[in-house]
């Protein structure tokens, strides 16, 4: 039984389809990447199972309730149970790394304030951010910001976790912590998460099953072995880093070569 | 002339797509407002809102009392240097008053409002629609108009009014400075003139101007902001856009207003 399910879902922006009859499977429990490069249509994906945008045709169920004809009510209720920390981290730069983290508990639970403190702390302890809680967002670092968001996205102990590009822009070794961090929660909360990135090692370090997007289309869905030992074309020119098209710039090496061997008017 | 009229429809399209937006987000927006309200509403809205009203009103407020008393001075003193002509110098007092209380009060406060506030609004809004912010109170599963918006809103309902009072009050003061420099009429005397000068339905009129201004500016900053596409650029385009549109807006609706109670006046 999955827990979400997307079934030929079409997308598309002023007559460009974007998603082409997409069907996907999440499993509860699990890590799946969605792995793809820029253009293929990942973030468009997740901002329909976010129930941002909604789809020209097709479903997707989230713990079997159809988001693209559900009521506002009902998907209100099924967003308190998926924490979401978006590519740019998306803090509110007004408060301060504990408001942010405590928002959602301060507006939709009747918590005393200070078990609401003890969970913020608790959620900021578990990314390593326990003492820079009173700082403001614009005084972290790239690879804070992302584990703040994390922390935001675990506030309400959601069942679903979906983290976009997470270590989009990050040095290696900060890319590997945050890589640790959802594998640590995985275990821990056994939760479920759906990541996004185009980052091989990342996606190969933490995925349980990894789903390959090209052009709006699914083109394969596996575990980490599975994948790797897919034939298909491109997967396998993702996976081995090849260019489309190798560059070719005749007239720029034969100019450079004149210039160098200056027969070329100096500018 | 294809490309002449295809671009006026285009454009005339536009202009019915953003004016259905505003009529979309106002009535969203009061919907939404009950929440922002004090004790019936969620109290962290209502502290948003309140801030707000400091921000609009309470900082705008020495702007707002130096233009008006600069627009009294000119006021005032264009009215003598023709009244004088006529030995109706005394005049100049119902100018003033009439005109400030009816007429300027509102206006020079919602022209300084849009420079200011408007343009905040749409700054604010569009910066957090560019870093994802606005999708992260959707998934955390918030109303984007009841968190947003509404304490905005009721905000400039709020503070409008009171900074249009205040104008009105330093533009006759500015007026009687005038009157005890030139003609050496007493304060007390001056405000007495001025009391009887003013009707209740001046006052009324106002109010009424005043809080249609305060809905016009509130309404398209924020609009300018949720329409933000694409990255910084763009904030600094809605922003100016807000400014533009807000005061071109207040101005027609002066207009409307002004002719309406004019011949409502009448009868």
């Amino acid at each position: 039984m999955s827990i979400i399910s997307v079934r030929d879902l079409v997308v598309e922006y002023d007559g460009r389809r974007v998603l082409d009859g997409l069907n996907l499977d999440i499993v509860p429990g699990e890590i799946t990447v969605l792995l793809g490069g820029s253009g293929s249509g990942k973030s468009t994906l997740l901002r329909q199972i976010l129930g941002l945008e909604r789809p020209k045709s097709g479903s997707i169920s989230i713990k079997g309730t159809d988001i693209t004809c559900c009521s506002p009510a009902d998907l209100k209720n099924l967003r308190r149970s998926i924490g979401v920390a978006f590519q740019s981290a998306a803090l509110f730069n007004s408060l301060s790394l504990e408001d942010n983290v405590a928002l959602t508990l301060r507006e939709h639970t009747a918590l005393a304030p200070s078990i609401i403190d003890l969970i913020v702390w608790l959620k900021l302890a578990v990314v390593g951010l326990a003492d820079f809680g009173k700082l403001r967002p614009q005084e972290l670092s790239g690879g804070m910001k992302k584990r703040a968001a994390v922390a935001r996205a675990l506030a309400m102990d959601p069942e679903i976790l979906v983290l976009d590009e997470p270590s989009a822009g990050l040095d290696p070794i900060v890319a590997a912590e945050l890589d640790e961090l959802i594998l640590f929660l995985k275990e821990t909360f056994q939760i479920t998460a759906l990541v996004v990135t185009h980052e091989l090692a990342s996606a190969f370090r933490i995925a349980d099953r990894i789903a390959m997007l090209f052009n709006g289309k699914l083109l394969a869905v596996g575990t980490k072995d599975e994948i790797r030992a897919i034939q298909h074309p491109r997967v396998r020119q993702f996976l081995n880093r090849v260019p489309d098209s190798p560059v070719h710039t005749p007239a720029f090496a034969s100019h450079l070569e004149r210039y160098v061997h200056g027969q070329e008017a100096k500018p | 002339m294809a490309n002449l009229l295809e671009t006026a429809g285009r454009e005339t399209l536009n202009q019915f797509d953003y004016v259905g937006s505003l009529n979309i987000q106002f009535w969203a927006t009061l919907r939404g407002m009950r929440m922002a309200l004090p004790l019936i509403g969620n109290r962290h809205r209502w502290h948003a809102a309140a801030h707000q009203i400091l921000e609009i009103g309470l900082n705008a407020l020495p702007m707002v009392a130096l233009m008006a008393m600069c627009s009294g001075f000119i006021l005032a003193m264009q009215g003598a240097s023709e009244l004088r002509r006529f030995g109706a110098l005394h005049f100049v007092i119902d100018l003033v008053a009439v005109g400030f209380t009816r007429e300027l009060g509102p206006l020079l406060t919602a022209i300084a409002v849009s420079g200011r506030s408007g343009s905040a609004f749409a700054a604010e809004i569009g910066t957090m629609k560019v870093t994802e912010e606005i999708d992260a109170l959707k998934v955390m599963a918030f109303e984007p108009v009841e968190f947003v918006l509404a304490p905005k809103y009721l905000a400039a309902l709020v503070a409008v009014p009171c900074l249009s009072i205040v104008a009105a009050l330093f533009g006759i003061l500015a007026g009687g400075l005038f009157m005890l420099f030139s003609t050496h009429l007493d304060l007390l005397l001056y405000f007495r003139y001025v009391l009887t000068s003013i009707e209740l339905r001046d006052v009324v009129a106002a109010m009424i101007k005043s809080l249609a201004f305060a809905t016009i500016i509130a309404h398209v900053g924020c609009l300018e902001g949720l329409r933000v596409r694409g990255g910084p650029d763009a904030v600094g385009r809605s922003t100016t856009s807000a400014v533009v549109r807000s005061t071109f807006m207040v101005i027609v609706a002066d207009a409307i207003f002004t002719t309406i109670f004019y011949f409502a006046g009448k009868t």
